[in-house]
């Protein structure tokens, strides 16, 4: 079944916003979604696989390489025909195994044939696409530790049962759970780009479009597809405008001492949220189709790419995306 | 009166509604499944019989495989040729999960995502739980349109008449354009933030009406899906309206017309509401409190469990080769040893010949250790033999501490701010040492001792250990947490923390070293849901019995 379109979803504005900005940018690194149950957010990441370019790879190579001598040895393809295939986005499921993510011994060669071969798992897979990892909160260590290795060096490293492999897996992590059932480690939560936290919405009008748009998509899956195909074109044809003029964009010298200002102000934990913030900034400056980096665009990127990143403070009901807003008040006026 | 007469029955027999509830799913798989909660017995096993005899089972600890198909690893090494097993998730119908509350998250996660797909199965979970705590797990209600409770049903009350034939398609079904809205107010109105609650409720509602024969959605169809799919996800009881009788329901006319041509249902959102009232739960409120106590502790993740270091071991068990099992090689050697001779006649094949059936599984029972927090009052008031006796019972504890593997903290709090005196350790020498030189004088901080312990509990928490806070105090909280010497601000804090702390699900024991009981102490216990101890001119040697009488042990 084709999953619901990315444009018929109703609000969730900083949701789509940040899903867009990793589509525009893919080193921006990642989004995380916090929210409660039944609140779209798997709804969300599995439209996202529908509405992304298709990417250029070669036919039947494990890692979807871009280029004919990027293919690995130890995939075995004869013919390297490069074709069009949509951009992956692989789930990551809870409680699956290291052997899966990783890969391992093709243990179905080894038994009917005698050969030593590699089976590639879900992070080969995931290279240059999108790695989802639902309720990821509660995602076991030895995992965690593994991908926090992986989305660092863009690198996979194979050594077991004798076998010796490694292959690039550069991948967008997207993960989503609901924060009253665990919490992420710290430094998990660095390696996500941006955060949103989603809600259900309260008003009675926008929850009964919301179940009309569902129960449309449901029962009268063909019209509904028809209807809204035309609008999911609309947004990646602005995602790929936006991914060209990203490179033409001018980043004046005042923008960057803004954001060191800020991350500084709010006391963030190391580089990596000055980057973010400047990276997300500029793909959003993109997508909205300006020609410099503005103020007004650091103002509305700060609480995505800055609030996960803030020392937790116990006493602060209002959530750090309200901490970071003040900031944001205070330094940049 | 059609309306009047569904509502007593459905409102009185649970099995009734049970049944009502297993046709609607007949009819419209996309409603997910339905969790029953029952013990294991004549009354479910008729309730599932009746829904699908061909129903497939899955058990709490199925593997991957054999969800989701793979190598069939027996067949493959038997027959030395490659053979594939079909998943269970591959063909399409109806799953039963039995004892659906032992599933993990993993698990449960697995199934939602394949009820997400929407493939057409249909999902019954068996929920045998016994205690208020052990239930289905949520994520997995979450995607299933009912919930029934069969504990007090009986097998008297059952009947097994067949499926109505219905003749009306689902798709044909209208729906008036006011349903909709009506059906979120109602769900607001019970605090259902979901999304899920209102679409199936609409679901069910077109089911109802396609199961009657109707090709238009009634207020009678309405009632009955909202009383279904909404009761069990209730999170607050609405404002009972006043108990006089409501003006002549018009939707009776509706009901017996079939609604051709009304557009509208006209059912006043009170009826809908009170449908569904009458089927919460009695003790709603309870249960919202259990889950609420479940819900800081997660559920599956790996911090909880992970900094267990030791385990004992337990006898092995049948299993297979998977991620981080350890195979016992004598026991799988055992399990194997009968069979030889036999084996050895049918293959034909000299030495020793062990199948996967033989292989047995290490196991390792784990605790997690303890660590005690003491937060002890070292102001003006407590001042030095306070905490002379406090020190004194940390040293006793930890002389324990070997045989019941308690870690010992020490936080003083005493002028303006909280001091960690003593960070967690095991080792006796160090606490000497350390606790030598403890200065005493000043305000009482309490604020800031409590939160100071706050944090070597999260921090405790996250490294495995199960942390408890023991507070020894005398006296009211007099500087709030900046520092200040603010009676009312401190009181504040100190109580604000200990929500913090209750929600974290910190244990916790107050007490009171006063020569008279502090009411101030009382409620700050009170809060945080710990025990309060009154012991005035407390000794180190009854200090640390009472805290070992209340950590029962």
């Amino acid at each position: 079944m084709t999953p619901f379109p990315f444009s018929a979803i109703v609000g969730q504005e900083e949701m789509k916003q940040a899903m867009i900005l990793t589509a525009i940018d893919a080193s921006i690194g990642g989004v995380l979604v916090f929210g409660d149950r039944g609140t779209g957010k798997s709804t969300a990441v599995r439209a996202l696989a529908a509405l992304l370019p298709p990417i250029k790879a070669i036919k039947g190579c494990p890692v979807n390489s871009a280029a004919a001598k990027d293919v690995p040895d130890w995939a075995g393809l004869v013919s390297k025909r490069a074709h069009q295939m949509p951009t992956p986005v692989v789930d990551l499921p809870l409680g699956a195994t290291e052997d899966r993510v990783t890969g391992a011994l093709d243990i179905e060669k080894a038994l009917t044939k005698g050969e030593k071969a590699f089976q590639p798992g879900l992070l080969a897979r995931a290279n240059r696409g999108y790695l989802y990892i639902d309720e990821v909160n509660l995602l076991e260590d030895h995992i965690v530790d593994l991908l926090l290795d992986v989305a660092q060096s863009g690198e996979n490293v194979v050594e077991r049962e004798g076998l010796s492999i490694r292959h690039p897996a550069r991948f967008v992590l997207v993960g989503s759970g609901n924060p009253e059932e665990g919490e992420l480690r710290p430094q998990l939560l660095d390696r996500f780009g941006l955060s949103v936290e989603v809600a259900s919405p309260k008003e009675v009008a926008t929850r009964v479009e919301v179940i009309k748009r569902r129960d449309a998509f449901e029962n009268d899956n063909a019209a509904f597809m028809l209807r809204w195909q035309a609008e999911d074109a609309t947004i990646r044809d602005r995602i790929l405008t936006a991914r060209k003029s990203l490179t033409k964009l001018k980043t004046p010298e005042k923008m960057l001492t803004d954001v060191a200002e800020l991350c500084l102000a709010l006391g963030s934990d190391g580089l990596r949220g000055e980057l973010t913030l400047l990276k997300a900034a500029r793909a959003y400056a993109a997508w909205r189709d300006d020609t410099a980096l503005t103020r007004a665009h650091i103002r509305d990127m700060a609480p995505m790419a800055l609030r996960h990143r803030l020392r937790r403070d116990p006493l602060d009901e209002a959530g750090s995306g309200t901490r970071v807003a003040r900031t944001v008040e205070e330094v940049l006026g | 009166m059609l309306h009047g007469q569904w509502k007593k029955s459905l409102a009185s027999d649970i099995w009734t509604r049970a049944k009502l509830a297993l046709q609607l799913l007949q009819l419209d798989p996309g409603l997910g499944g339905i969790c029953v909660r029952a013990r294991s017995g004549p009354v479910r096993d008729q309730l599932v019989k009746h829904f699908d005899p061909k129903a497939r089972k899955l058990h709490p600890t199925i593997s991957d495989e054999a969800l989701f198909g793979g190598l069939d690893l027996s067949a493959t090494l038997a027959s030395g040729q490659l053979v594939q097993e079909k998943g269970i998730l591959a063909t399409p119908g109806t799953l039963v999960l039995v004892m659906a509350e032992r599933a993990t998250t993993g698990l449960a996660a697995r199934l939602a995502v394949a009820l997400d797909k929407n493939q057409g199965h249909v999902l019954i979970a068996l929920d045998e739980g016994a205690e208020p705590d052990e239930v289905l797990n949520p994520k997995l209600a979450e995607r299933f349109a009912f919930h029934l409770d069969l504990s007090n049903c009986t097998i008297s009350d059952t009947d097994t008449a067949g499926p109505k034939e219905h003749s009306v398609r689902l798709n044909d079904v209208f729906v008036p354009s006011d349903m909709l809205p009506q059906i979120i107010r109602t769900a607001l109105e019970l605090g259902i933030d979901s999304m899920r609650a209102p679409l199936f409720a609409l679901r069910a509602a077109r089911a109802h009406a396609a199961l009657l024969g109707r090709d238009s959605v009634t207020s009678d169809d309405l009632e009955a899906a909202c009383a279904l799919t909404l009761a069990h996800r209730a999170t607050r009881i609405p404002e009972p309206e006043t108990d006089e009788e409501p003006p002549a329901p018009p939707q009776d006319e509706n009901s017996d017309e079939s609604g051709e041509d009304n557009e509208t249902l006209d059912l006043p959102d009170e009826l809908l509401l009170e449908a569904v009232r009458a089927l919460l739960p009695d003790d709603l409120l309870d249960q919202l409190a259990a889950q609420k106590a479940r819900a800081g502790r997660g559920n599956g993740t790996g911090a909880a469990r992970k900094g267990n270091r030791r385990g004992r071991p337990l006898p092995s068990r049948a299993g297979r080769i998977s991620d981080g099992a350890k195979i016992d090689i004598i026991g799988t050697l055992r399990a194997a040893a009968p069979w030889q001779t036999i084996r050895r006649d049918a293959s034909g094949r000299e030495g020793l010949q062990i199948r996967p059936a033989d292989i047995q599984i290490k196991r390792f029972e784990e605790k997690s250790d303890r660590l005690l927090i003491f937060a002890v009052d070292a102001s003006g008031s407590s001042a030095l033999s306070r905490l002379a006796e406090a020190k004194g019972a940390v040293e006793l504890l930890l002389a324990q501490a070997y045989a019941r593997r308690d870690h010992v903290a020490l936080v003083a709090f005493r002028g303006t701010e909280a001091e960690l005196l003593l960070p967690p350790t095991r080792s006796l020498v160090q606490t000497k040492r350390r606790l030598a030189a403890l200065p005493g004088g000043g305000g009482t901080p309490l604020a800031a001792g409590l939160m100071t312990a706050f944090e070597q509990a999260t921090q405790a928490s996250r490294r495995g250990l199960t942390p408890t806070i023991a507070i020894l105090t005398d006296g009211r909280a007099n500087i709030a947490l900046d520092g200040t010497a603010d009676r009312k601000q401190a009181a504040i804090d100190a109580q604000q923390i200990a929500r913090i702390l209750r929600a974290n699900n910190t244990d916790a024991i107050v007490i009171d070293t006063g020569n008279r009981p502090e009411p101030a102490l009382r409620s700050l216990a009170q809060t945080l849901n710990a025990a309060y101890l009154p012991l005035p001119r407390a000794d180190a040697a009854k200090l640390s019995k009472s805290v070992a009488t209340v950590l029962g042990d």
